[in-house]
């Protein structure tokens, strides 16, 4: 079954993998999902067709969404309303009978994507719908079913966006839209406890849908800091774990009413199974426990807004001094110092981790810094042979760089002979990346001063090859 | 701290072979209640060290959980007598103030607030 699947017009690259992960999550057995652009429209476009096997499948998705706006049985489309009319009385009757009887209310909206319609347009456009026989009554509070008139027009190149070769309109009846009210109540600013990297709502709860968090699930994040991300998957049903070498982040926060519990408590979700402080580059998990995390979800330290820390002084780790021994009267209460984790050397660690402690076909969701100025050269994710990437979704934070959400699959179980092999991927990803070994190039990178002389020079010939309009706004 | 974290827990100290399961010292144990997730209780039942779960929740002063591990039959059952106990286990004590034991060096971990610190100190990586 086809069905129309508006998107907002926010994050695009974000769009069709939270559908895709969620019709997984809602049983849906077509993989992968089937997608088809109308006629004329480039992939940016609000508007798709995707295949789904069940009406059902489609309205759980767009429940649970947080970009679809809505979820629609196509009952016509054309560029103009004569070919509307033609493609509605086309469109077989014992489709469209059911949802029009006399005992049934109903609701006809429009809206419009690229401009506005006075009321007086809107309701003309309505009003040219007659020849659909609707034998119900208007209610306009609550119907039994919601049908939209969707009106795109042709326009030239804006904001970036390519053009739209002709106007399109489609009329469908509403099969499901998001819960986006889930995102006013969750939003940062109205949160007890925040950190300076504290996920924003949105891409917390698309992060969760990623990682199809669900009741009866266990979800971990092994860079929790406030929860930020945790709580998504909470407000999801799922089971959650956090761990950060941080304690007082994990464990004193700011007071007993203003810590990473009281997050959830501030919206009645369920406490997270455990926090923990502990170092990701030396886990503590007791050897033989394997497969116990149905999603891994973080957002690691790459050293733009926060550093990572691993165990170890940082002259112990650069070998400028020799192997520091705590002396025994001073074990008790001591603070071991802590040293620079490169952003390599963390996303192996956290890929082992996934490796080891997913189950099968849980899934890996995490942040990934890439810098936009590498241009033509081919942005390489670390890969592990346990792993399948299944999506790819990039936010662009500035001209200077974006993070992309890698989301991967567990494919291949655990052994030493597929470590031997990762170690080989891994070592190739180091080499690709050498410059991020060293503390602070990322850092220096994104925050660098333009260099005046090139702006100059580099005006004339250098053409962003990235397009700008997906920026923070889209 | 629940039982649930102290069944994945073990001492990782370098050379150390056999670190689990950790000693508890319990300083200050509480009950919370937790909602009942048959679903979630079954996929961890099968990863649990079920002889350490027992002497945990012994040394948390919660006795009634069976000495030998329960035939997975039991599990799949409509009595969920068992698995209320399981849920209570793992779940609803919490470990609040006290230290967990390496077995094998006698290293303490400490846990404040319901927080292990499994930090290790510079000469223990």
């Amino acid at each position: 079954m086809w069905f129309l699947c508006v998107f907002y017009h926010r994050l695009l690259d974000f769009r069709k993998p939270e559908v895709e992960a969620l019709a997984e999550l809602f049983g849906e057995e077509d993989s992968p999902l089937q997608w088809r652009l109308p006629e004329h429209h480039h992939n940016d476009t609000p508007f798709h067709f995707v295949q789904l096997s069940s009406e059902e499948i489609a309205q759980n998705i767009a429940k649970r969404s947080i970009l679809v706006k809505g979820m629609y049985e196509l009952w016509g489309e054309g560029t103009c309303y004569e070919e509307l009319k033609d493609s509605i009385e086309r469109f077989p009757d014992s489709r469209k009978l059911p949802f029009l009887t006399s005992d049934s209310t109903f609701k006809i909206s429009v809206e419009t994507f690229g401009k506005a319609l006075t009321f007086d347009e809107q309701r003309e456009r309505i009003h040219s719908l007659t020849y659909i026989p609707f034998e119900g009554k208007v209610n306009l509070k609550k119907p039994d079913h919601n049908f939209f008139l969707m009106e795109m027009d042709e326009s030239e190149e804006s904001n970036g966006l390519p053009p739209i070769v002709q106007r399109r309109i489609f009329f469908g009846r509403e099969v499901g839209f998001a819960d986006r009210k889930l995102l006013p109540t969750f939003q940062l600013k109205s949160r007890t406890y925040l950190g300076p990297t504290a996920m924003d709502a949105e891409m917390a709860f698309l992060m969760a849908n990623q990682a199809k968090a669900a009741s009866g699930k266990l979800v971990y994040d092994p860079f929790v800091g406030t929860g930020s991300i945790l709580v998504s998957a909470a407000r999801f049903g799922a089971m959650t774990m956090g761990a950060d070498i941080d304690i007082r982040v994990v464990r004193d926060g700011r007071g007993p009413d203003c810590n990473v519990w009281s997050n959830f408590k501030q919206y009645g979700l369920p406490s997270p199974v455990a926090l923990l402080r502990m170092d990701n580059n030396v886990p503590p998990w007791r050897s033989g426990l394997k497969e116990i995390f149905d999603a891994i979800i973080c957002d690691p330290p790459y050293g733009v807004r926060a550093g990572g820390r691993k165990s170890g002084g940082r002259k112990i780790l650069r070998g400028t001094v020799d192997p520091y021994t705590v002396p025994e009267d001073k074990r008790t209460g001591h603070i071991p110092s802590t040293g620079a984790y490169s952003l390599v050397e963390c996303v192996h660690d956290l890929l082992h981790l996934a490796a080891r402690m997913l189950v099968m076909k849980g899934r890996l969701v995490f942040f990934f810094p890439v810098l936009r100025d590498e241009s033509g050269s081919e942005v390489k994710f670390p890969e592990h042979p346990c792993f399948k990437l299944v999506a790819v979704s990039e936010q662009i934070l500035s001209s200077r760089y974006s993070r992309v959400l890698l989301t991967m699959v567990k494919v291949e179980p655990y052994s030493e002979k597929i470590e031997e092999a990762a170690r080989l991927m891994h070592l190739e990803f180091r080499e690709n990346h050498l410059k991020w070994l060293e503390e602070g190039n990322i850092h220096s990178s994104v925050f660098k001063p333009t260099d005046s002389s090139q702006i100059h020079t580099e005006a004339k010939t250098f053409k962003d090859p990235k397009p700008k309009y997906r920026g923070k706004y889209v | 701290m629940r039982l649930i974290t102290h069944n994945m827990l073990s001492c990782n100290i370098k050379g150390v072979t056999n670190g689990f399961p950790l000693k508890i010292e319990a300083e200050k144990v509480i009950e919370k209640e937790v909602d009942f997730n048959p679903d979630f209780l079954k996929h961890m039942f099968a990863k649990i060290e079920w002889k350490a779960l027992v002497e945990a929740a012994r040394a948390m002063g919660y006795g009634e959980l069976p000495e030998d591990s329960p035939d997975v039959a039991v599990i799949e059952s409509a009595d969920e007598t068992f698995l209320k106990k399981l849920h209570h286990a793992l779940l609803e004590i919490h470990l609040e103030e006290g230290a967990l034991v390496c077995p094998e060096t006698g290293r303490k971990f400490p846990v404040n607030k319901g927080i292990p610190n499994m930090l290790l100190h510079e000469d223990e990586v």
